[in-house]
């Protein structure tokens, strides 16, 4: 049933325990350009608890890959749809989520760094893992309130739950890239720069 | 040679007092590169680098301005902004306050305009001092201002990157201030304008991972640490100790990820002779 046309980037994020080494981002970059190429919108779904902390990793450009792929993304001409489907941190997470519009499974995750790494962090304490998840905000209705995403998938509670949430996933990407197809190439890349332009409110002083 | 010989009977000099009488607080700083106790003026004088061994100390934002941009010329934006505390950490607020008291400063980055022998350009330097210079809501939104403004005004950019990564105190927010600068990083480059990105001691995390790695030119200073994963989370993870001279600025020219190592004397020349190129 999947339209070729909503099939753009997906990145394999399955392997290395769900963290990507630079190469994965690359790839993603050579996807995205592709989809620019032939004019199809892109799609990345988000589930990874960030970017592989590694020898290699560090050697082969960890951060560069990261930010190159956030550069492209920034300016690439075809819409963009990103959906946080599990665990989406860090920059790892981000480098595939400057999209125009985030979508974000209902019990899905997204935050800064997993609420282990964030108490080690701030409190040098990595026990204190629950209350962090508190304090975090990272839950889909958190992240909709500090307009970090559009919008809020449903996960019903019911036997065929899988097939629903498809269902739905399914027609909201295809309303939305309709709704994205109908604005010119400028339009696509200026509603994306202004969505992230904004983000965060801060107070003048 | 002589010299170092004397600097070398300098710092035994200082050596021999510190056993005779105590150090008083503030005057002397330990080396960490040489482990040797240093009088701070010394170190000062020298651009902050110790006069025994090379090891470079960290720098403030007033002594970045003065160690490259010609005196008197700095501007600074005028863009008075504060965070609004986006996870209502009630510790947050109090910390900046005391740490605006202590340094005075009012956030890890200054961005403004300034002369680099008589060439105008748009700075931001970032400061290690004020919560590892880490980006939270105001340093992306002063930075994507640097930015704006250079477009505005046609001018080359230079960002002094050092940060610990983004800011653990605004949560997704400061992960979000990552894209917000790559983004407007683009609107630089369809201007056709130059940036310089100076990574300096230390660069990681959410800093590396955008506009850090992003200039058309990467400088750094010798021995920088650079990267994306802290030392410390890497070696947990991989459950082995990391080789020598890993995330240094010479293993990240050596892998290709930065231009070129520049000392902090020859730092205006060079920044001068690239905008030169570039004009």
């Amino acid at each position: 049933m999947q339209n070729k046309k909503e099939d753009g980037t997906k990145e394999n994020i399955e392997r290395n325990f769900g963290m990507p080494n630079p190469e994965s981002y690359r790839k993603g970059i050579r996807f995205m350009k592709q989809a620019e190429k032939f004019k199809r919108p892109v799609i990345t779904f988000i589930d990874t608890k960030g970017a592989y902390p590694g020898i290699g990793a560090e050697e082969r450009g960890q951060g560069e890959a990261i930010a190159k792929s956030m550069f492209e993304m920034a300016k690439l001409k075809v819409p963009i749809i990103a959906i946080v489907i599990g665990e989406g941190s860090s920059g790892g997470a981000l480098a595939i989520g400057v999209a125009n519009k985030v979508f974000m499974l209902e019990n899905a995750v997204y935050s800064i760094l997993s609420p282990e790494g964030y108490s080690t962090i701030l409190w040098k304490d990595s026990s204190r893992y629950k209350e962090a998840a508190e304090k975090m905000k990272l839950t889909a209705k958190d992240l909709y309130n500090l307009k970090v995403i559009d919008k809020i998938i449903k996960e019903p509670d019911e036997e065929e739950a899988f097939k629903t949430i498809v269902n739905s996933l399914r027609r909201e990407i295809t309303v939305t890239i309709n709704q994205l197809n109908k604005l010119s190439t400028e339009e696509i890349i200026q509603k994306r720069y202004e969505k992230f332009r904004n983000m965060g409110e801060y107070r003048e002083v | 040679m002589i010299v170092d010989k004397i600097k070398k009977r300098e710092v035994t000099n200082v050596k021999n007092k510190k056993s005779k009488v105590d150090i008083p607080i503030g005057k002397w700083v330990k080396c960490e590169g040489c482990k040797e106790i240093i009088y701070k003026e010394k170190v000062r004088e020298n651009l902050n680098i110790c006069p025994n061994c090379g090891h470079y100390f960290r720098m403030h934002i007033g002594k970045r301005i003065e160690l490259v941009i010609d005196n008197g010329t700095y501007e600074r934006f005028n863009i008075n902004i504060d965070t609004t505390n986006p996870l209502n950490l009630e510790e947050y607020p109090k910390k900046l306050k005391s740490l605006r008291e202590k340094t005075g400063l009012e956030e890890a980055v200054s961005c403004g305009t300034g002369n680099i022998k008589g060439e105008k350009v748009v700075i931001c330097i970032m400061d290690s001092g004020f919560l590892m210079g880490s980006m939270g809501i105001v340093v992306g939104e002063k930075i994507t201002y640097a930015i704006e403004q250079a477009i505005k005004l046609k001018l080359p950019l230079i960002i002094f990157c050092v940060s610990g990564g983004a800011r653990m105190q605004e949560g997704i927010i400061s992960l979000m201030q990552m894209a917000k600068v790559s983004a407007a990083l683009t609107k630089l480059e369809e201007a056709g304008l130059l940036y310089i990105s100076v990574l300096t001691d230390p660069t990681y995390g959410g800093v590396t991972a955008s506009f850090a790695s992003l200039g058309d030119i990467i400088l750094a200073e010798p021995k920088a640490m650079i990267g994306f994963a802290g030392p410390r989370v890497i070696e947990q993870t991989i459950k082995q100790e990391l080789p020598v001279g890993f995330q240094t600025a010479e293993f990240l020219l050596e892998h290709g990820f930065i231009d070129k190592i520049v000392e902090r004397k020859d730092m205006k020349d060079m920044l001068y002779k690239l905008i030169q190129y570039h004009k």
